[in-house]
Parts: C-alpha cells; sequence; structure tokens
C-alpha cells in the first residue's frame, strides 16, 4: 500500500507537470485548429531563462529559497510568454488563412530552429548543464511516506495555476473570448472580438505555463539541454488528445492521468526501452479509436 | 514526357544508367558515393512526393519504411549471399510496402494534422523496434552488409520509381490522387474512394522508400536504427517542399540540390539544422508551392 | 432509364439536435423534383444523407430497390447518384478537361496496370476517355476552355462545369444542391435551360434544393416543402404556392 502511494504521490507530480505543458497544446488547438509543435521547444527555453536567472537573482533576494525561486518562475513565465506570441506573431500569423498544412510544416521548422539553434556552441551548446536548486531540498515525512520538496512545490503552484487558468477562462473577458473563438471564429469576429489579440494572448498563456512546467521538469532531472522538451512534449500532447484536444480540463486530466501511468509502469524494466514507442502507441491509438478523447465531442463536418 | 514516349524515356534511362555504371569504377570514389546518394534522395523525395505531393496527405513517417527496406533486405543478404542482392531489393520493397499498408490502413482516415502525427509516431515506433530487435542488431544495427549498389541499381531505380509515380499520376486513374488532394467530399461524389486512393499512394510510396533503405544499406554497409528517426523523414519532407508538392521535376531537382550541396557547404555542417529549419519557415512563408517550380497553369502533367 | 428513389421514415439526429425527422421522399422515372423550405429547414442535409454524407438515425433509403442506408458516396456514385454542392467543389489544381476527366475514369476500362505498362489497350482507353470528355464539353459549350484551370472560370461556367462533370459518372439521378447561387437574373434563365436540356437529353431524375422560387416554380414538376427537418407539403407548383402551411413557414423571408 505504502509503495502504490508513494508512486501515487511522485505520479501526481510528474502529471502535474505534464499537465500544465498539455494545457498549452490544448489551448492553441482550441483557438486556432492547429498543433503547435515548437511548444515544448518552450518549455525548454522556459527551463534555461530560469537556469540564467537563478545566479543573477541571487544577488538579490537570497538564492535557494521560496521567494527566489517564485521570483525566478515567474520571470521564466513572462520571458516564455513573449517568446510564445513572436513565434505566433512572426511565423504562424501570417498563414492564418492558409491550409492547416502550411501552418503545421511551419510549426515543425520553428521547434526544428529552435532546438538546432539552441544546439550550437555560441547559444547554448549541446551538452546537458546542472539545474541549480531553486529550493531547498527536504524530504517531508508524512505518515511512512517521502513526499520532496520539490513535488510538493510542483503540487501546489499547479493547483494554484489550475485554478488561476480556470478563473481566467471562465470569469474574463478574455477567457470568454478565446472560449468563443473556439467554438465559432467567425462570429466571434462579428461579436467584436479582435481575433488577433486574443490569440496572442493564448499563446502568451501556454507559454508561461509551458515554462512553468519547464523549470519544475528542470528541478526533477539530472541537467537541462537544448532536448529536452521532446520526450515530456511528447507525452504532454497524448495527455492533451487523450483528455480531447481543445478541452482544458481534459488537458488536465490527461497529463495527470499520463504521469501517474508513466510513474507506476517506470518500475517495470522490459518497458523502459520501449518507453518511446509506448508514448506513441498509446496516442497513436487513441488518435484511431477515439480521436476526440476522454472528455472531448467528435466535430462533424459540413459539407 | 508525355504518355506516348514515357516508355522510351525509362528504357533509355535504364541503358544509360547500365552504361555509366559499367565505366564506375572509373570515377573517384568519393563523387561515386555522392552520385549514389544522389539517386538513394531521388527515389526517396519521388516516393514520398506520391503520398504527400500528389495525393496531399501529410505523411512524416517515411525514414520508418526505409528502415523496413533497409533492415529486411541487409539481413537477407547477410544470410544468403550478395548474388541475391536484386532479390533483396524487391524483398525491403515489399516488406516496406507492407508497413505501408499496416500503419496506411487505419491512419488513413485522419485528417491532416492527425495524419502527420500518426505517422511521426509509427516511424518512431518502427525505429524503436529495431533498436530493441537482437535479430537485427540492437542498438548497433547491422555490419558488414556486402557493398554491392552500384550507379545502375541506384538510378535505374530512381527511372523506375520516376516512371511509376508519374505514369500512374498521369493517367485517367491518376487524376484521382489529385481529385482525393483537392476535395475529398467531391472526389467521393464521383465515385473516387479517397481512402482506396490514399492506401494505394501509401503502399506504393512505401515500396520505393523500402527499396531506397535497401540500395542505402548495401551501400553505406551498416544499418543503424538512430539514423532512421524523425529527423530523416523531415529530411526528406523538405525535398519534397522544397521541389514543390506534386511537381515530379521540381521534386528531382530539390533531391539532387539537398544532398550535394551539403558536400560542398561541410564546413557548414553545424548550421545544417538551423538553414534547413529556416527554409522551412522561409518556404511556408513566402514561396510555398516550391522553389524549383515554374508556375504552372494547371496540373496538366507532371 | 427509369429511376426510383425511396426516402422511408429517415431520422437524422446530432446529439440533442434532430436535423431531419420522419421524412417520406420519392423521386422516380424522370421526375423533376424541388425541395424547398426556409433557412435551416434541412434541405441540404436531406442532400447528405441521400449522397451518404451522413447516415441517417432512422429509416431506410432504398435506391432502385436497393437498400442503400448505409452506402457512402463513392458507392452511390457507382450505382448512378450524382450531385453537385452549394458551395462549387471543383478541383482546384486541375483544368477543366481534367475535372470531368477524373469523373468518366467512374466506368473506365482500364486500370493501374494498364496506367504502369502504358501498353496499346492503355492508350485506346485513353483516347475513348479524352473523346467522352470532349464530347461533354463541346456539348455544354466549354470545350475552348478545356486547358484552363477550373477555378478560373466565372462562376455561371463554373457551375455548369459542375453539372457537367456530374453527368460524367452517368448517373441515373442527378441532385442540384442550391445551383442558383449567387447567379444573376440572366444566368438564371441559362440555369433553368440547362437543367431542362440535361433533363430530356439524359432522360435522369433530377432533385433539386433551391431558395430561388423563379427557378424552382419555373422547372419542377412536383415541390416538397421542408420546414425544421419535417415535409410539409408536397405537390405541384400550383398547389404548394397555395398551400397555407407553406406560406406560414416562409413568412418573414422574401423572394423574388
Amino acid at each position: 500500500m505504502d509503495w502504490f502511494l508513494q508512486q501515487l504521490i511522485n505520479g501526481l507530480a510528474l502529471g502535474s507537470i505534464y499537465a500544465l505543458i498539455a494545457l498549452g497544446y490544448t489551448m492553441v488547438y482550441g483557438v486556432l485548429r492547429f498543433i503547435n509543435f515548437a511548444h515544448s521547444d518552450v518549455m525548454m527555453l522556459g527551463a534555461f531563462a530560469a537556469y540564467f536567472l537563478a545566479p543573477v537573482l541571487a544577488h538579490v533576494l537570497a538564492s535557494e529559497s521560496y521567494l527566489s525561486a517564485l521570483a525566478i518562475i515567474v520571470l521564466a513565465a513572462a520571458i516564455c510568454a513573449i517568446i510564445g506570441m513572436l513565434i505566433e506573431f512572426l511565423a504562424y500569423r501570417p498563414l492564418r488563412r492558409r491550409p492547416k498544412l502550411a501552418v503545421l510544416i511551419t510549426a515543425i521548422g520553428v521547434s526544428l530552429l529552435i532546438e538546432s539553434a539552441c544546439q550550437h556552441q555560441a547559444i547554448f551548446g549541446a551538452a546537458t548543464r546542472p539545474f541549480p536548486k531553486l529550493i531547498p531540498q527536504r524530504d517531508y515525512q508524512l505518515a511512512g511516506l517521502s513526499v520532496n520538496s520539490n513535488d510538493i512545490g510542483v503540487l501546489i503552484v499547479t493547483a494554484f495555476l489550475l485554478a488561476l487558468l480556470w478563473w481566467i477562462v471562465q470569469r474574463t473577458k478574455m477567457g470568454i473570448a478565446m472560449r468563443a473563438i473556439s467554438f465559432n471564429e467567425p462570429a466571434a469576429a462579428l461579436m467584436g472580438i479582435n481575433i488577433n489579440r486574443i490569440i496572442s494572448f493564448t499563446f502568451g498563456l501556454g507559454s508561461a505555463l509551458a515554462a512553468v512546467a519547464g523549470v519544475f521538469y528542470a528541478m526533477r532531472a539530472p541537467g537541462i539541454e537544448p532536448l529536452m522538451g521532446i520526450q515530456p512534449g511528447l507525452r504532454a500532447f497524448t495527455a492533451a488528445v487523450v483528455g480531447g484536444i481543445g478541452n482544458l480540463p481534459g488537458a488536465a486530466l490527461g497529463g495527470v492521468l499520463i504521469g501517474v501511468l508513466e510513474t507506476f509502469a517506470g518500475g517495470i524494466p522490459i518497458l523502459s526501452n520501449y518507453r518511446d514507442g509506448i508514448a506513441f502507441s498509446i496516442l497513436i491509438l487513441i488518435l484511431l479509436f477515439k480521436p476526440s478523447g476522454l472528455l472531448g465531442k467528435t466535430e462533424v463536418e459540413k459539407v | 514526357m508525355n504518355a506516348r514516349n514515357s516508355k522510351k524515356w525509362l528504357l533509355a534511362a535504364l541503358g544509360a544508367a547500365l552504361v555509366i555504371s559499367y565505366f564506375s569504377a572509373q570515377f573517384n570514389r568519393y563523387y561515386l558515393g555522392v552520385a549514389i546518394d544522389v539517386g538513394i534522395n531521388i527515389i526517396l523525395a519521388v516516393s514520398l512526393n506520391l503520398i504527400n505531393g500528389h495525393t496531399g496527405q501529410f505523411s512524416l513517417g517515411h525514414a520508418g519504411f526505409m528502415a523496413v527496406g533497409g533492415f529486411t533486405a541487409a539481413k537477407f543478404t547477410l544470410l544468403t549471399a550478395p548474388a541475391f542482392f536484386p532479390l533483396s531489393l524487391l524483398i525491403g520493397g515489399l516488406m516496406a510496402a507492407l508497413a505501408g499498408l499496416l500503419v496506411g490502413v487505419p491512419s488513413l482516415r485522419l485528417r491532416g494534422d492527425y495524419l502527420a502525427i500518426v505517422t511521426l509516431g509509427f516511424g518512431e515506433i518502427i525505429r524503436v523496434i529495431f533498436q530493441n530487435s537482437q535479430a537485427f542488431g540492437a542498438a548497433t544495427g547491422l555490419t558488414g552488409i556486402p557493398d554491392l549498389t552500384t550507379l545502375f541499381w541506384t538510378f535505374g531505380t530512381a527511372a523506375i520509381t520516376v516512371y511509376v509515380v508519374t505514369s500512374l499520376v498521369n493517367s485517367t486513374y491518376g487524376r484521382g490522387f489529385i481529385c482525393v488532394r483537392d476535395d475529398e467530399v467531391a472526389a467521393a461524389a464521383i465515385g473516387i474512394s479517397p481512402t482506396r486512393y490514399k492506401v494505394t499512394a501509401f503502399v506504393v510510396g512505401a515500396f520505393f522508400a523500402g527499396v531506397a533503405g535497401a540500395l542505402y544499406a548495401h551501400h553505406k554497409t551498416v544499418m543503424q536504427p538512430d539514423g532512421f528517426n524523425f529527423i530523416r523523414s523531415i529530411d526528406i519532407v523538405v525535398m519534397v517542399i522544397l521541389g514543390g508538392m506534386g511537381r515530379t521535376t521540381g521534386v528531382i531537382i530539390a533531391a539532387v540540390v539537398l544532398t550535394v550541396l551539403p558536400e560542398f557547404l561541410r564546413e557548414f555542417a553545424s548550421y545544417r539544422m538551423i538553414l534547413y529549419s529556416l527554409l522551412i519557415i522561409g518556404l511556408m512563408l513566402a514561396r510555398p508551392e516550391g522553389l524549383f517550380t515554374i508556375r504552372k497553369r494547371t496540373n496538366a502533367g507532371a | 432509364m427509369s429511376v426510383s428513389l425511396l426516402l422511408d421514415s429517415i431520422t437524422l439526429r446530432f446529439g440533442g439536435l434532430t436535423a431531419v425527422s420522419a421524412l417520406n421522399l420519392s423521386v422516380s422515372g424522370e421526375d423533376l423534383l424541388g425541395l424547398i423550405g426556409p433557412n435551416g429547414a434541412g434541405k441540404t442535409t436531406v442532400f447528405n444523407l441521400i449522397t451518404g454524407v451522413y447516415t441517417p438515425t432512422e429509416g431506410t433509403i432504398t435506391f432502385n430497390g436497393r437498400p442503400t442506408t448505409r452506402f457512402k458516396a463513392p458507392q452511390l456514385a457507382r450505382l448512378g447518384i450524382a450531385r453537385t454542392f452549394q458551395n462549387i467543389r471543383l478541383f482546384g489544381s486541375l483544368s477543366v478537361f481534367d475535372n470531368v476527366r477524373a469523373a468518366v475514369q467512374l466506368h473506365r476500362s482500364h486500370g493501374i496496370r494498364d496506367a504502369l505498362s502504358r501498353g496499346k489497350s492503355f492508350h485506346e482507353s485513353e483516347k475513348v476517355v479524352a473523346d467522352q470528355v470532349m464530347e461533354m464539353l463541346e456539348l455544354f459549350r466549354l470545350a475552348r476552355l478545356r486547358d484552363e484551370p477550373a477555378t478560373s472560370l466565372p462562376y455561371g461556367e463554373q457551375r455548369r462545369l459542375e453539372i457537367v462533370r456530374a453527368l460524367a459518372t452517368q448517373p441515373k439521378l442527378l441532385l442540384l444542391d442550391e445551383p442558383a447561387a449567387g447567379m444573376n437574373p440572366t444566368e438564371k434563365v441559362e440555369l433553368m435551360k440547362l437543367i431542362q436540356f440535361v433533363k430530356d437529353k439524359y432522360k435522369i431524375a433530377v432533385l433539386l434544393v433551391e431558395h430561388d422560387m423563379q427557378v424552382v416554380m419555373g422547372i419542377c414538376q412536383r415541390i416538397a416543402v421542408l420546414d425544421h427537418g419535417i415535409k410539409i407539403a408536397e405537390g405541384t407548383p400550383t398547389e404548394v404556392r397555395a398551400d397555407p402551411k407553406v406560406i406560414d413557414a416562409y413568412l418573414g423571408h422574401e423572394h423574388s
């Protein structure tokens, strides 16, 4: 029983990270009906942003403190929000009226560009860098279970962000506009909604969440490197599809589900070699049998 | 090349390939290697063009079919003898075609972006399977494959690939591929089964990718699963995009350029992916019909 | 060439929405049946049901005695049901010639193997196809445009091309989905003459969905009226025009 609960907590922590990334995929798909391949790279950039911010902030605030960690996360999120909006503006917006295929190819191009540019010596270099400790590392003992401070951090922050996101999407004008666009873009435009601004906002929001995910992922990982976003990105995308692409609670649910499943399966040695294959297999199975996901609706094409 | 003399063209090309190949011992080994690489990439690009270009199905897993063809052909030659090389090419192609059928039938019901993801996934799954398969050398792959690929086999196959794809597409039957690309619903309304055409394109494309993989295996003499990942698929996709999706001539030129250029620009090897990705983005934003196409008024030919 | 299409108690539900309810419709012989109704009545939905784009939730469709309820568009085309679309759907990358050629291929005698072997029989078949296409293009005065990209034609001629393409599949029943949409009065008169010509020359049945009353009343022998997915009236143009239920349904809508 203890082992089960222990894995569960670890799984929830990992799942929260996936959920944060998945939300970005699903939000962008909701408003633009397209898969932002470059999203996982923004997550990586968030981790790197935190990496470079940590020593800078150490001059101002105490390093390895909750306050500085918070500041780093917020700043990294802000930086990535801007990056996300920039990508949308430069690479996706000009292709808004074109067939979906063109944007998809461009997204792949952007993703490869970020990855290969960051791998170049002049930028980050391909080598893995150890990630600094942002918060005091402590293992708390609760009812016979060992919970790491990183895990607690990610659970608390994710819960907060999910609540914040829910509030934004349900109660603010921006959020309602996002939902309007995802239901019916032409009608939303006719209602006076500034489509460009809302789409920018969506990208910014999704990228900020990805950045936070990137920081927490880095805290658990042995180190950071330019290709670190690929694997979690794949899991998160699968999660978004599992939950129903375009559906926000679905993405969160999917993320947690995949995180928990992966943690439980992680103990099985045979499966670990096939990890990439398994993630893709789940994705393919869902797309083939229930493309609308667990919580999504099937779309009917109007002829 | 029009309908009447396409067969003569094919025979001429095969003849030329045979003659040139006969003298290949005289050529500089390095240039010979590059020429064979060019031929293999032409096969890959033209075969993918049938799927992505003519039929408009965005497949991101072509490297997977190449891997299937390469591994099975190499294994076959290693188990039998170099004399069976032509047979191994055929086997590689057929196994890849089978893979194409298995991947295509379930996937081709999906639309655009989902199909891309699923084919990407299948490509990666194929890679992972080979990576964990002892019979195919696991992570190290197969080595010591006999160097049997000649100019004749390479360009002969390339000529056949071009012939098959263009003959198919330019026939009345083959107009169906383009109809499926342009408007599936309208195509169905005039009796064209979109799924059947998509699967056919997939299987034919996969077959030639498999043969290309077999040629590749017997050229590089090693087959490593790592080399057949998503990036490799993207390499081929870029050729198709650069050449103008659906324009066979453009795609051939793009394949030649993108094989030869990196050789000349060896110093810039570290910038290769950066340049490629900029190329992809630039093409999509500025010239989606590709660099090597003259804007024709209709798709009346290849 | 007698034909019979029978819709028996057709109902279509999308989740909670009932698009079509207990519809009975029949087209036979060389009928020219018009299907009208206010916006959102479900006319195009009925079309999509007949042509296999949607599958009915309840009820059956029979064509010439064969149950075709679950059949998809390609099978129905083979059986002899052809259609045009509300928003003209031509093949944009293909020429006028090739658009029709693609439809002729339904009844062609040569296939993949011939295309690859490029032997004598292939070339002969292709010539037969080319002749068939040119014959139709000439008949419908599109021959001089044969190599133009299909979508570069003026709207009226695109519509004509779409009808020619549908006819190239040698249908027994032709479904026209708002063919007069976006046309000026002259074009509409042309269209009416075209439809009449098609019916007389090819001896087929035509089912027409249309908003334009001038067109509908002008050429249809019988008219069925839909409102909110239910058939509220059926009869000759005169009968339908005077039917109070029909007038009621259209209250507030203006037609020429």
